[in-house]
């Protein structure tokens, strides 16, 4: 039996249907929770898709972690679930200040629509696990703010502590640069893409590998993704069956 | 009786924080033809009005809010700025 990952719908998510694609191209059975809903549905793991949640007012991001699903959300990543958030739902992590840091407003100015290249920092992360070899990934970004910050001694933090999953990189592979290099496209700090929290079972990146899954997508690169993250959940699911995660009063 | 407190929260990108906004102001003033000017900083305030027994009670509530939501303290930082206040009517006073 394939695995049940929950995908958070926002009003304003516009990705969540590329997520549920990608879900089932790597396997699982993808299960929508409206941001409403405190219930997750007793999925294995829990995706946060890209858009524009609550319209981005205030800061891209912030008026979602008030959400009932955010607070039960919280809760699963407390207690050890995996979660993954891509583009808006990064953005979404790091206002609910389950991911550190913060994105900011491209240097550039512009929302930058075009693919990247990224690679893993880390192999072993169940975000990573079964990328292989394969470097760069070639995938989609489309934002306008996703430029990750950090204070430098957060930033040297975060690489000392393996905390680092994702990097801008140029066609050969090696790290992008600062904001005037082409292949960082937001002019994030360190060429950071993807960061995951101290504990290692949330993670959130601004590029798309939910929409690099098969070849008539222009790119499979970002299938490794969230097959890794699919099979981490399955695995787990296993190890603690059916057990639904308890959630506050409200 | 409570009374209506109207405060300003003014919200900018912390000092050492890249603020591309006020980088691109900026460097339109040349367009202008006005120099002179330099460090713009673009930021947010937003305004409102608490009801509450006292101005410092009304302040407190601004001030979980300004921390908690309008401001990301890890970038921007926060200033509250008293508008007025008024026992009977909604809203701003003249």
């Amino acid at each position: 039996m394939s695995v049940r990952i929950g995908v958070v719908v926002f009003p304003g998510s516009n990705r969540d249907i590329d997520a549920v694609n990608a879900l089932e191209v790597a396997g699982a059975e993808p299960v929508l929770l409206w941001h409403e809903q405190a219930s997750l549905d007793g999925v294995a793991a829990i995706m946060l898709p890209g858009g524009f949640a609550y319209g981005d007012y205030l800061r891209a991001g912030v008026i979602a972690q008030f959400s009932p699903v955010m607070r039960s959300v919280r809760a699963f990543a407390d207690d050890g679930g995996l979660v993954l958030g891509v583009c808006n739902g990064f953005q979404v992590l790091t206002e609910a200040h389950l991911l550190p840091g913060a994105l900011l407003r491209n240097r550039g100015l512009r929302f930058v629509s075009r693919r990247v290249a990224i690679a893993a920092e880390r192999l072993d992360s169940p975000f990573t696990r079964s990328i292989g070899e394969r470097r760069p990934l070639r995938m989609p970004v489309a934002h306008g703010e996703g430029c990750f910050y950090a204070d430098e001694t957060l930033l040297d933090e975060l690489e000392r502590d393996g905390q680092v999953l994702f990097r801008y990189v140029r066609a050969d592979g090696t790290v992008a640069g600062g904001e005037d290099d082409r292949a960082n496209p937001n002019g994030s700090l360190r060429a950071i893409a993807g960061v995951t929290n101290a504990a290692g079972n949330v993670a959130g990146l601004m590029p798309h590998p939910e929409t690099a899954v098969e070849g008539i997508l222009g790119s499979d690169d970002g299938l490794g993704i969230i097959r890794s993250f699919v099979e981490s959940a399955a695995e787990r699911a296993n190890a603690k069956p059916a057990e639904p995660v308890a959630v506050g009063g409200r | 009786m409570s009374t209506e407190f109207r405060f300003a929260v003014n919200v900018t990108p912390k000092p050492g924080i890249l603020d591309p906004q006020g980088r691109a102001v900026e460097s339109s003033l040349g367009h202008l033809g006005i120099d002179g000017v330099s460090a713009v900083r673009v930021g947010r305030r937003v305004e409102l009005t608490v009801e509450a027994a006292d101005e410092s009670a009304a302040r407190a509530v601004v001030e979980r809010l300004a921390s908690e939501l309008l401001s990301n303290p890890l970038i921007e930082a926060f200033a509250i700025e008293a508008i007025g206040a008024t026992s009977s009517t909604i809203g701003a006073p003249a």
